[in-house]
């Protein structure tokens, strides 16, 4: 057996088989993702939420995904095909290969690169992409404007992620997603760098384009922004890349700020819970704080997101940072 | 040998990328091409066992870099015909002075002596058990600080001139929100919490009540026109 698992076939099958492992959870997770908002929101406005399909409405997401899939793909008459086509695809893969990195446990990762937040940050940078190419494979006003937005609410986030993550990485040590998580055994970094998990937070909800900075879809002025023309399974593609990013943005808030797969305590009662689960556990909860947010907030406007991003977040990030350099290196914690 | 595969499967997607950022006709696949030659360089990178460099290349040039491209290239009108014309008119300059600097790369690569032990240094760029990210780091932040910092400071300089350029006054009756000034304020209404089911009463609302109409609106008299349709 070990013999087979070193040939390149072996190596090959041993992936592809971690890569299911990883993937198949993940999109079920997003399947009920789609239903926990719709529960939640529900809660929050004093309604019932989906409640006829299945049990409590569990089959409410395959009833959906099924309605998705019977429907005709439309493509403008005007639209570039091959890249409206594309944008969905690529907003999807993109969601799908930041996984490769994320360590469930302590060493389950399908591949544990030394350059982890690297790898996490070039990745969702890239998210921006689809959004674009499909706003302009369109050919429509609503979806350009939609896919303009984007790209420069997404540029801007980018930096303020960047710093945090810096900052992060100046009490690690190293660039490695599993050192990450292991230099907070003892000490989550959200207590010590409290500020720039809110920042964090923050980023990550304009990153993913959610409420209240869901402007690039804002339905009230733009239709539905960006994805105004497709239909169907494209559609269908959008919706779960978006879903997918906002599990994958919670996976690296629990991995940056709050201690990965540890419990938070090491003793009794919480160590009899592996690992993984206290990973999905404080996911789904940064994941509660998505939604809630959602149910709270209005949308932001325009210039405010703008000078949320520039004129507050980036000159205090990158003071925390300096800070944060500064304390590390005057009390001599600093990382070797 | 997966390597050297995957090497000329990158390094061939790079050229035809490359070649196809000047020969494609839309700008907007000519960027996308650009970003495609990007990806395929990190990947190149990637197997010269340089990571931070290929990390670094994609978040900068793909994440940044050619998104603002592709933002402007998207908003340009552009003149398809007017545009294949100029091609036809630069062509032979623009072939000269490639050729040229071929050339002179051949010339420059011709004339290059390798010192003796440059070849081992090249196998292994990084000493054992030191990592891509900090030897890069000790180069640029211990060795070359000051070269790093003057550019740095260079570019520092190229976004002042930027801002410089395009700010300019805004005009006296344009309104700005004061964000501060706006929070500051002291509201005269205040939150109600009525009971589930009770709603808000007509007492229970602070704001002055709006003023009662004085008599009905007299119904307007029907003076048998508009009708129309009918003679």
């Amino acid at each position: 057996m070990t013999d087979f698992l070193n040939t390149p076939v072996g190596v090959l099958a041993l992936t592809v088989a971690q890569t299911l492992a990883l993937l198949v959870p993940v999109l079920i997770a997003v399947a009920y993702l789609t239903w926990a908002e719709r529960k939640v929101l529900a809660a929050m406005q004093m309604r019932k939420g989906p409640n006829v399909v299945g049990p409590f409405g569990l089959l409410q997401p395959f009833a959906d995904a099924l309605k998705m899939l019977m429907k005709e793909t439309i493509i403008p008459s005007g639209a570039s095909r091959l890249l409206f086509m594309a944008a969905p695809m690529l907003t999807f893969m993109l969601a799908m290969l930041a996984w490769a990195v994320i360590p469930v446990n302590d060493g389950w990762a399908i591949a544990d690169i030394n350059v982890g937040v690297l790898y996490l940050f070039a990745i969702s940078s890239l998210g921006v992409y689809g959004i674009i190419i499909a706003g302009w494979a369109s050919n429509s006003k609503y979806a350009f404007l939609g896919a303009l937005r984007s790209a420069a609410q997404m540029v801007s986030y980018e930096v303020s992620i960047g710093f945090v993550i810096v900052t992060v990485l100046l009490c690690v040590g190293s660039l490695n997603l599993t050192e990450v998580v292991r230099a907070q055994e003892n000490l989550w970094f959200f207590i010590p760098l409290f500020p720039m998990f809110v920042i964090f937070f923050i980023s990550a909800l304009a990153e993913t384009n959610r409420a209240p900075f869901d402007l690039p879809e804002g339905e009230s002025e733009l239709v539905a922004g960006f994805f105004v023309e497709y239909s169907s399974m494209s559609f269908a593609l959008f919706f779960l890349g978006e879903y997918a990013n906002m599990i994958l943005m919670s996976a690296l808030t629990t991995i940056l700020f709050l201690g990965g797969w540890y419990p938070p305590l090491h003793m009794e009662p919480f160590t009899w819970i592996p690992g993984p689960v206290w990973f999905a556990l404080k996911i789904a909860l940064v994941l509660f704080f998505f939604l809630w947010v959602r149910a709270t907030f209005p949308r932001y406007r325009y210039d405010q997101l703008m000078r949320l991003g520039w004129k507050v977040f980036l000159p205090f990030s990158l003071l925390w940072l300096v800070l944060t350099a500064g304390f590390l290196k005057i009390t001599g914690l600093l990382p070797a | 040998m997966i390597a050297a595969l995957a090497f000329y499967v990158f390094a061939a997607v790079l050229v035809a990328s490359a070649v196809m950022v000047v020969t494609s006709r839309n700008p907007v696949h000519s960027v996308l091409y650009l970003i495609l030659a990007f990806f395929n360089a990190a990947a190149l990178f990637l197997l010269a066992g340089a990571e931070f460099l290929a990390m670094i290349l994609v978040i900068v040039y793909v994440g940044a870099v050619a998104v603002l491209f592709l933002f402007v290239v998207m908003m340009l009108d552009i003149d398809f015909s007017q545009l294949r014309e100029g091609f036809q008119r630069y062509a032979p300059f623009g072939a000269v002075v490639g050729g040229i600097l071929f050339l002179e790369l051949l010339l420059v690569l011709g004339a290059w002596n390798f010192a003796p032990d440059a070849g081992d240094l090249r196998l292994a760029p990084v000493p054992e058990g030191v990592s891509n990210t900090e030897a890069l780091g000790r180069l640029i932040y211990t060795d070359y600080i000051f070269l790093f910092q003057a550019a740095g400071l260079i570019l520092l300089v190229a976004m002042i001139g930027a801002i410089v350029l395009t700010l300019r006054d805004k005009p006296a009756h344009s309104r700005r929100q004061d964000i501060g000034a706006q929070i500051a304020r002291t509201s005269i209404l205040s939150m109600q919490s009525p009971a589930p089911g009770q709603g808000i009463t007509r007492e229970s609302i602070l704001r002055p009540l709006p003023p009662e109409p004085k008599e009905k609106p007299k119904p307007v008299a029907h003076d048998g026109h508009g009708h129309g349709g009918h003679h």
